[in-house]
């Protein structure tokens, strides 16, 4: 067994070590305060950690397919995510083309990018090529009415659900020297580190959260989530820098850049929901809304991310 | 029997494209699922409608629930004749009044009396105006003075119209979902006036707020 297969194993088996814990906590919590299943708040939480089990299994079996399967989740997630944000946005008729074109033609030559291992076309693919034809596509049909909103809307959903999210498997593309073989552990780097500060923010929020962070955006939120979260993800990025081409001190540093990009991110799209008048993104992922709802927080530290990792550590 | 294993397969496939494209979603009505035997009659404004209420209901009451629709648009082609009968087991109805060989409601009526449930679309055509819905046609009053023991559940698809508007050919995925209303019956001595415009206002009653209504 390769040292990158062993260390995997490892972390499965801390992360499901954690998972049965939860699931415990979570089966006593029941039978306390819920045993007849009216405690709404203990239902949510064991289904939010019923639906935790569903997808670490499904990154599990992603990061034994290999690259391919990596790639297929994404690909998936940036489908089912960008299905979320179009359903919420102002479309008219005139953009059945652009969108049409954004799900099958603009998603799947992104992911192919990324199979190839084309980096250069990849990493302007979206920003340069989509955004200039897109709206190209859109205004051949001549409807006029809210074009720049209608359009703008359109690139950031791709933007976000698309290349955005596709920064997480990008990470497989990097280079770095002594590090060969390993690079779906940097996924699972910022996947935990990302997670589990949102956990971790909402396990500190509803045992200490008292101050309110941002009440326009997220009532949920609080100060005391927020310190205690960021803070304790950041230390549990640091102890997994074993994993990691980083030294325990440059893991905690990007643990805590990952966190509170994380973080931010999660705001701007509550921002969003609020605007659309809607509490969560969708309902694919039980008790936890819509797959944007799980996603935010990795789509916008992603990027950052890769390109920290990119610009210090990688060849290419 | 070739025929019949195409059609099973042709159906979970039609199912799962749906589900993919639109990952339909039933929103039940606060005193649970409909009763067994139901007449659904819904909104209409794609080709797609009955195929996400068949999509969302449970199978043991998806089953025996068959769908009503034009005969002269569905044996078009034999391909079309094929899915509309075959697949869908649909009850094709003849909606020119004047060449009809058969009468729409004791089709119907014979369906029921076998036990089967109907989708029904009341507005009798697909709706491609800028309005919510269009005035029902009375076969739903007729449907009801001869079965009043079955119950009729008003059902509003929301948003399949966004995935593929008139004259498009490529769907594009969109999230929809469908919702049912409370279960309701003909009134002892309601007129058919009263009784259409009770139904449109039960059905108009779950499309989404125009506030959070997507232009």
């Amino acid at each position: 067994m390769s040292t990158a297969s062993l260390d995997m194993l490892k972390l499965l088996l801390g992360v499901g070590g954690i998972l049965v814990l939860a699931s415990s906590v979570g089966y006593v919590l029941k039978r306390k305060l819920s045993p007849d299943g009216s405690n709404g708040a203990i239902e949510n939480l064991n289904a939010r950690i019923k639906a935790w089990w569903a997808m670490v299994i499904l990154i599990a079996i992603a990061f034994v397919a290999g690259r391919v399967g990596v790639l297929l989740l994404f690909a998936f997630c940036s489908f089912a995510a960008l299905r979320e944000f179009i359903t919420l946005i102002n479309t008219r008729r005139g953009d059945h083309w652009a969108i049409a074109a954004a799900f099958f033609v603009v998603l799947p030559i992104n992911y192919f990018l990324l199979w190839a291992e084309q980096y250069g076309i990849y990493s302007i693919f979206v920003p340069v090529y989509a955004f200039l034809l897109m709206p190209i596509v859109a205004v051949m049909r001549g409807d006029t009415r809210d074009f720049l909103l209608r359009i703008s809307e359109v690139q950031w959903a791709l933007m976000i659900c698309v290349f955005c999210a596709s920064h997480v498997p990008a990470l497989l593309t990097l280079q770095i020297p002594g590090y060969e073989g390993r690079n779906v552990l940097l996924i699972a780097f910022l996947v935990i580190v990302v997670q589990s500060s949102d956990v971790l923010q909402y396990v500190w929020g509803k045992l200490f959260g008292k101050t309110k962070i941002a009440p326009t955006l997220s009532p949920s939120k609080t100060v005391e989530g927020f310190v205690g979260g960021v803070a304790s993800a950041t230390l549990i990025g640091a102890s997994l820098w074993w994993i990691t081409p980083f030294t325990p001190m440059q893991a905690a540093l990007m643990s805590l850049i990952i966190t509170l990009m994380g973080f931010f991110g999660g705001l701007v799209m509550s921002a969003i929901k609020r605007d659309r008048g809607v509490k969560d993104w969708g309902h694919l992922i039980e008790g936890h809304g819509g797959l944007i709802d799980r996603l935010d927080s990795v789509v916008f530290s992603a990027p950052i991310f890769f390109h920290l990792t990119r610009y210090w550590w990688s060849l290419t | 029997m070739i025929r019949d294993l195409t059609a099973k397969l042709a159906s979970i496939a039609i199912m799962m494209f749906a589900r993919a494209l639109t990952a339909a979603r039933a929103i039940w009505h606060e005193t649970g699922l409909p009763p067994k035997q139901s007449i659904y009659f819904a909104n209409h404004s794609s080709h797609g409608d009955f195929v996400l209420i068949w999509a969302v209901l449970p199978p043991w009451l998806r089953e025996r629930t068959r769908p009503v629709a034009g005969a002269e648009y569905w044996l078009k082609s034999k391909l079309s004749a094929f899915i509309g009968r075959d697949v869908f087991d649909a009850v094709l109805i003849e909606r020119d009044p004047e060449a009809r060989t058969q009468d729409p409601v004791e089709q119907m009526t014979t369906v029921l009396n076998d036990g089967s449930s109907l989708i029904l679309f009341p507005e009798g055509t697909r709706n491609q105006t800028e309005a919510r819905m269009l005035p029902f046609k009375s076969g739903l009053y007729h449907l009801a003075c001869k079965r009043p023991d079955v119950a009729l559940v008003p059902v509003w698809i929301n948003n399949l119209n966004r995935v593929m508007p008139k004259g498009e050919f490529v769907p594009i995925p969109l999230i929809c979902t469908v919702t049912f209303g409370e279960p309701m019956r003909l009134k002892a001595q309601e007129t058919k006036d009263e009784f259409i415009a009770r139904a449109e206002a039960a059905l108009l009653a779950l499309s989404p707020s125009s506030t959070e209504d997507n232009a």
